[in-house]
């Protein structure tokens, strides 16, 4: 396999653009990549797009995008794993890159989620629809399960929870790019209005609109382009029941752990080297899993650990210093590049308020449903 | 719902029948084709019981369309005695009644109506024993 470089990326900024269309939006940030990578073409696309056709009614997204950014007739394709779809649309485009098949491949990431849709059915449609949803749970109730069960399990307490929020909204203030830019205590999110008992709308990320766009190139493009460069030094990628009640251990999401353990063979690291992460905090729940899954702390020790402050800007192990899913907002299909588009941003020196020290190896984890699938990318400034 | 998808779906709705793998022995619900824990191919029929206990709970505050009149309601993942666990509503108490290893019963329930001219869609819920 051949070295891969991200040498450009573009996001707009998240929330509800009402004004703006599918279509603009996917545009408006894949111009904002090319520029930035400086390229005069693409040889190929992935689009990461959870349902557009239950959102905005459209599907064949993947030609749909390509014709309106002037690129036909390269080959694109939309690739879907529920909220994960935008890792999994990078996942494609490094090994088209790794292949050698191509030298310069944009992946991308959008949805359009305030068009008018019933929301909470059209991303019910990522869980079980006859054994799950057709029994009345939606996504805050698969998450609030999760959440009971670890509390029950390890003692993890409400503010813990609330913590992860309180933390992300911080990180949010500071990105102009976040849907939320403002600040929230942990008593607002434990007395805001209850989504799924334990969980409260503070808990959850919100319906949002956006796109973001990555471009990936070979060592030999990359060292034409003369700007600075990200190499992805591993990618994985797993899967598990997509029905959370089939699962041995509730509390477990195993899909991110395998993926994690995959991406850190691939890189030749552990979790110990990692300086900062970007994780699917689509519920506060969810972040406390994820640092559990990925090994930043023990199983069950996620609670402590993040009200500790570990996770925290300048902290141990900053998560989500984007604002995350949380605060950042959350196009389920954007989510997962926009995540590469932080990492980068980090890197490579440009995160202005809420740029972290010394950070040398970032990472990104993306998850699909209840967490049936994850991807986990491990990023390094390239020399 | 379309009637052929939901008329598929009535043995394990109504009756809770599952498939046991003729090779290791575990209980796969709703039936599948190959078992994930030791990927057999032969099963036989099996009715699960309607006793177990729950695992974990919530109560829903916002809902889907079709549910969107029954909030609250409460959802748990339950046990059956088979080791089988389901997700399904918890019905006939307070949200504050539902307690992790509460011991509860499966019964048949009107779960929604489709629409205004669909049919009535029935299946399984837990009550409190
Ligand atoms: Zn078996």
């Amino acid at each position: 396999m051949r070295d891969v470089y991200i040498i450009g990326v573009g996001m707009t900024k998240f929330g509800e653009l009402w004004g703006k269309s599918l279509r603009q939006i996917f545009v408006e940030a894949a111009l904002s990549a090319i520029d930035d990578a400086g390229v005069d073409h693409i040889e190929s696309m992935y689009v990461g797009a959870m349902t557009t056709g239950l959102f905005v009614g459209q599907e064949h997204i993947g030609a749909l995008m390509a014709d309106y950014l002037g690129s036909a007739p390269v080959p694109a394709v939309r690739v879907e794993s529920a909220c994960c779809s935008g890792g999994m649309a990078l996942r494609m485009g490094f090994f088209e890159v790794a292949s050698g098949n191509s030298n310069i491949v944009l992946v991308g990431g959008v949805e359009k989620m305030t068009d008018g849709a019933d929301v909470t059915a059209a991303l019910a449609t990522a869980a079980d629809q006859e054994y799950e949803v057709y029994q009345g749970v939606t996504f805050p109730g698969l998450y609030a399960l999760i959440a009971r069960a670890h509390i029950a399990r390890f003692g993890t307490t409400r503010k813990q929870l609330a913590a992860v929020s309180v933390k992300n909204h911080h990180n949010g203030s500071l990105n102009p790019n976040a849907q939320f830019q403002n600040e929230v205590t942990l008593d607002q999110v434990i007395n805001a209005t209850l989504v799924a008992d334990p969980l409260t709308i503070l808990d959850s990320s919100p319906v949002s609109d956006g796109a973001a766009c990555a471009i990936l190139v070979s060592e030999e493009v990359m060292k034409k382009a003369k700007r600075p460069a990200v190499k992805i030094i591993g990618s994985g990628a797993a899967t598990d029941y997509l029905a959370l009640h089939q699962r041995d251990d509730i509390t477990v999401l195993n899909a991110v752990k395998r993926s994690a353990e995959r991406a850190y063979k691939m890189a030749g690291i552990g979790p110990e080297k990692i300086d900062f992460a970007e994780v699917h905090d689509c519920f506060s729940i969810a972040e406390l899993c994820i640092v559990e899954e990925l090994g930043f702390v023990e199983k069950g020790k996620g609670g402590p650990f993040i009200e500790a402050g570990n996770t925290a800007l300048d902290g141990k192990i900053p998560v989500n210093s984007s604002g995350g899913l949380k605060a950042k907002g959350h196009p389920v299909g954007a989510t997962g590049i926009a995540q590469v588009f932080e990492v980068v941003e980090q890197l490579r020196g440009n995160a202005d308020k809420r740029q972290l020290k010394d950070v040398h190896i970032g990472l990104t984890q993306n998850m699909g449903g209840s967490g049936a699938s994850s991807v986990v990318h491990i990023f390094k400034l390239a020399e | 719902m379309p009637t052929p998808r939901y008329t598929r779906e009535i043995p394990q709705r109504y009756r809770l029948e599952a498939n046991k793998c003729k090779n290791c022995g575990r209980i796969s619900f709703p039936p599948r084709q190959i078992c994930p824990h030791c990927g057999g191919r032969n099963f036989e029929r099996t009715r699960l019981s309607d006793q177990g206990k729950i695992v974990t709970f919530t109560t829903i505050r916002v809902a889907p369309t079709q549910y969107s009149s029954q909030v609250p309601y409460s959802i748990a993942i339950v046990e059956l005695n088979e080791g089988v666990r389901i997700t399904t509503q918890v019905v006939d108490c307070k949200p504050e009644d539902l307690g992790v290893g509460k011991p509860v019963k499966i019964v048949f329930r009107k779960m929604y109506p489709e629409g205004k001219t669909g049919i009535i869609c029935y299946g399984y819920k837990a009550v409190l024993v």
